[in-house]
C-alpha cells in the first residue's frame, strides 16, 4: 500500500528535483568541511547557513502550494505554523543551555529568571528532550491547525474570507507571543542558543549538518507531497478546488479532504520552522507577522502554484533576491517584492516553472500534430497546390 | 398519502421554503417511484431547482417531510451523505471537473469508499477499470477519455456528467435540464440514453424542452409558483386549462 502510494509519487521532475536535493544534502556539507577555504571550490559557512534557510523557505512554500496550489485554499498565515514548529525547537535550544546562561539557573531560561518565575511553567516540560520537541514540531502546528481547519471547513468558510481569518489567525498569535506572561520570552523570544544535540550550533560541522537535513526534510516532504497529490485524494483535492458543490454531490466530505490536507501543510510547515531557528540562532514573534505569511504566497506564485516544484524555486529566488536587493537598497525590497507579485500576477499567472511546462506541452503537442501531418496528410497539401 | 410512504423511493409532503420572504415552494407534494423516469416542467421561478436542493441536501426546507427508500429522513442529511445513499443530481449548467482528464472525472464518480485515507491509498482494480471502460461506452466517449474534460464540446461534457452520475450507481437520479444548449441530434440521442438509464433507476428530469418530453414519453409533473399544478401524460397536462395558462401560454 504505502509502497504503491511513494512509487506512483515520482514522475520524472519531481525524481530529479529528488537527486538534485540529495547531491547538494551531500555535496555542500563536504565542500564545506573538506575544502580548504582558499580552495576555489570551498563554500564558506556563512553561506551554508543562508542556503540552509533558504530550503527551509522552500519547504513552506511547499507546504503552502498543497493547500493553496491543489486545494484552492489560500492561506495567508502558513508564517504562523511555521514559527510554531519554531518555538518548538527554540524551546529544546533554551533548555540545552542548562546553568550556561547570563544568570546560571540550571532549570529556567534567562528570560524567566529576569520575570521573576520561580518554576518552570508546565508547557515547557519534556522540552529538555529533542525526541520530545521534535513530536511538538509536528504535533502543535498540526493540531492548531486541525482545530482551526475544522471549525473553518465545517462551515464552509470560502475565499476571501478564509484568507482573512488565516491572517487573524496569525496575527492573534503574534499578540499572544508579544506578552511575557505568555512564557515565550515575550518580544525578544527565544536566542542566545549554544547545544543541539550535544553539538555546538555555532560549529561549522553543525551548521553543515543542519543545512544537509534541510535538504533531506525538503526531498522528503517533496516526495510524500507529490505522493498525495498524485493519488486518488490528490484528484479530489484538484477537484473540489474547481468545482466544490460538483464534489459534494459525488459524496465526497469535502471538508474532511480540506482538513487533512490542511493539517498536514501545517505539519510540513513546522518542520520547516524547526530547521530553520537553529540555522538562524533566534525565534521571536516577528516570524508571527502578517507579512511573512503573504511573503510565502508570493514566493509560491512567483515560481508556480499547483507545480511542486515551482514554490521551491521560487522561494529560493525571491529569498536570493531579497538578499541581494536589501544589500544594495535596504529601502525598496518591499517596493520591488510588491512590485514582483503584481508582474507575476500580470504577466505569468502560472509563475515561472508553471509557464515553461505550459511552452513545452505546446511545444510537444504541435511537433505531434506536425509529425502526424507529415504521415497522413502529406499528399493533401500537394494536392491542393 | 401516508400508506404510499413505505413503497415509494422518494417522498416529499408538504414540503414548503422560502427565501427572504420569497416562497420558493408552497407545500409541495411529490412521489416518485422505484424505476420511474418522470418529467418535471414550469415556468421560470416555479421551484424545480429548489425542489432539487431540497432533495440534495443543499437547502433545508422550513417545513414538510422528504424522505427516501420509505424511512430516511433526508432533511437531517448533509449533501455528501445523501449522495452516498444513492442520490445523483446533474446541475442545469454542464459541471465536470475541467482540469481531470474524462478518464478521472469518471474515476473519481466511482462509487466506491471516498474516505481521505481510502482515496489517500486507492489503485484502481481490474474490476473499475471495466466499470470505467463500460461507461464510456455508454455515453460514448471512449475515444477521449485522455483528453481534459475542459476541451469537450458542450454536449459532450454534458454526457460525461451523465457518465458521471452512472459511475455513482445511484438508485435516484435528478436531471436539471439535460438538453440546453444542445443540438437537435444531441437531443435526441440524450432522450434514448436517459431511458436506457431509467431501466435500472429512478430518474426525474426537470426540462423546458417540450420536444424532448415528448420523446421521452413519460408522466410529467408541472409545477408553478412552488407547488404542483398538473400531473399526468404529456396530452393530458399539456391539455390542461391552468398549465396552458402559466406555462404553455395561449
Amino acid at each position: 500500500m504505502i509502497t504503491s502510494f511513494l512509487v506512483k509519487s515520482l514522475d520524472r521532475t519531481i525524481v530529479i528535483a529528488v537527486a538534485i536535493l540529495l547531491a547538494l544534502a551531500a555535496l555542500v556539507p563536504a565542500l564545506n568541511l573538506l575544502t580548504a577555504p582558499d580552495h576555489p571550490l570551498h563554500v564558506p559557512t556563512y553561506l551554508v547557513s543562508l542556503f540552509g534557510k533558504y530550503l527551509t523557505y522552500a519547504l513552506l512554500a511547499l507546504a503552502l502550494d498543497l493547500v493553496w496550489g491543489f486545494c484552492g485554499i489560500l492561506s495567508l498565515g502558513h508564517a504562523a505554523f511555521f514559527a510554531l514548529g519554531g518555538y518548538a525547537m527554540g524551546m529544546y535550544l533554551m533548555r540545552q543551555i542548562g546553568a550556561r546562561g547570563s544568570y546560571g539557573n540550571p532549570l529556567l531560561p534567562d528570560f524567566m529568571v529576569f520575570l521573576n518565575w520561580k518554576e518552570l511553567p508546565w508547557f515547557w516540560h519534556g522540552f529538555d528532550m529533542f525526541w520530545f520537541a521534535a513530536l511538538m514540531v509536528v504535533v502543535v502546528p498540526g493540531l492548531i491547525a486541525f482545530v482551526f481547519g475544522w471549525f473553518a471547513f465545517r462551515s464552509r468558510v470560502n475565499g476571501v474570507y478564509l484568507s482573512i481569518i488565516t491572517q487573524a489567525m496569525t496575527y492573534a498569535l503574534l499578540l499572544a507571543f508579544f506578552r511575557n506572561d505568555m512564557g515565550f520570552g515575550g518580544n525578544n523570544g527565544l536566542t542566545d542558543f549554544k547545544d543541539i544535540l550535544g553539538f555546538n550550533i555555532q560549529a561549522d560541522g553543525t551548521r553543515a549538518s543542519l543545512f544537509a537535513a534541510s535538504a533531506l526534510a525538503l526531498a522528503l516532504s517533496l516526495v510524500v507531497t507529490s505522493g498525495i497529490v498524485r493519488s486518488k485524494f490528490g484528484k479530489v483535492l484538484v477537484a473540489l478546488r474547481d468545482a466544490e458543490s460538483r464534489t459534494r454531490f459525488l459524496g465526497y466530505r469535502v471538508e474532511h479532504m480540506k482538513l487533512f490536507a490542511f493539517t498536514v501543510s501545517a505539519m510540513m510547515a513546522g518542520v520547516a520552522g524547526a530547521l530553520y531557528v537553529p540555522q538562524v540562532g533566534i525565534i521571536n514573534p516577528g516570524e508571527f507577522e502578517p507579512g511573512n505569511s503573504i511573503e510565502v504566497v508570493i514566493w509560491t506564485a512567483v515560481g508556480g502554484r499547483g507545480t511542486l516544484i515551482g514554490p521551491i524555486i521560487g522561494a529560493i529566488l525571491v529569498n536570493g533576491g531579497k538578499s541581494i536587493f536589501t544589500a544594495a537598497f535596504p529601502e525598496f525590497w518591499l517596493f520591488a517584492l510588491g512590485g514582483l507579485f503584481v508582474l507575476v500576477t500580470l504577466f505569468l499567472p502560472k509563475g515561472v516553472v508553471g509557464t515553461a511546462q505550459h511552452y513545452l506541452a505546446r511545444r510537444r503537442a504541435y511537433r505531434a500534430a506536425s509529425r502526424l501531418e507529415n504521415e497522413t496528410g502529406l499528399a493533401e497539401p500537394m494536392a491542393a497546390e | 398519502m401516508t400508506e404510499k410512504k413505505p413503497k415509494s423511493l422518494l417522498y416529499l409532503d408538504g414540503v414548503s421554503v422560502s427565501f427572504d420572504g420569497f416562497k420558493a415552494l408552497n407545500s409541495l407534494s411529490f412521489i416518485v417511484e422505484p424505476g420511474e423516469l418522470r418529467a418535471i416542467i414550469g415556468p421560470n421561478g416555479a421551484g424545480k431547482t429548489t425542489m432539487m436542493d431540497i432533495i440534495t441536501g443543499k437547502t433545508r426546507p422550513d417545513e414538510g417531510e422528504v424522505f427516501f427508500k420509505g424511512d430516511i429522513d433526508l432533511t437531517r442529511k448533509d449533501e455528501a451523505e445523501i449522495a452516498q445513499l444513492g442520490i445523483g443530481r446533474k446541475f442545469q449548467k454542464p459541471t465536470v471537473f475541467e482540469n481531470h482528464t474524462v478518464w478521472d472525472n469518471l474515476e473519481l464518480a466511482l462509487n466506491r469508499s471516498r474516505g481521505v485515507f481510502a482515496t489517500l491509498f486507492y489503485r484502481l482494480t481490474g474490476e473499475d477499470k471495466a466499470r470505467i471502460e463500460e461507461i464510456l461506452a455508454t455515453v460514448r466517449l471512449t475515444a477521449r477519455c485522455d483528453d481534459l474534460a475542459a476541451n469537450l464540446s458542450h454536449g459532450q461534457k454534458q454526457w460525461l456528467e451523465i457518465g458521471m452520475l452512472l459511475a455513482q450507481e445511484p438508485e435516484l437520479l435528478l436531471v436539471d435540464e439535460p438538453v440546453a444548449g444542445m443540438t437537435d441530434a444531441e437531443t435526441a440521442e440524450t432522450a434514448v440514453l436517459l431511458k436506457e438509464i431509467a431501466r435500472t433507476r429512478s430518474v426525474v428530469v426537470v426540462e423546458h424542452d417540450m420536444g424532448f418530453i415528448r420523446d421521452l414519453g413519460v408522466k410529467v409533473t408541472c409545477l408553478a409558483e412552488g407547488s404542483v399544478l398538473a400531473e399526468g401524460s404529456i396530452d393530458f397536462v399539456s391539455n390542461d386549462p391552468k398549465v396552458i395558462e402559466n406555462y404553455l401560454g395561449r
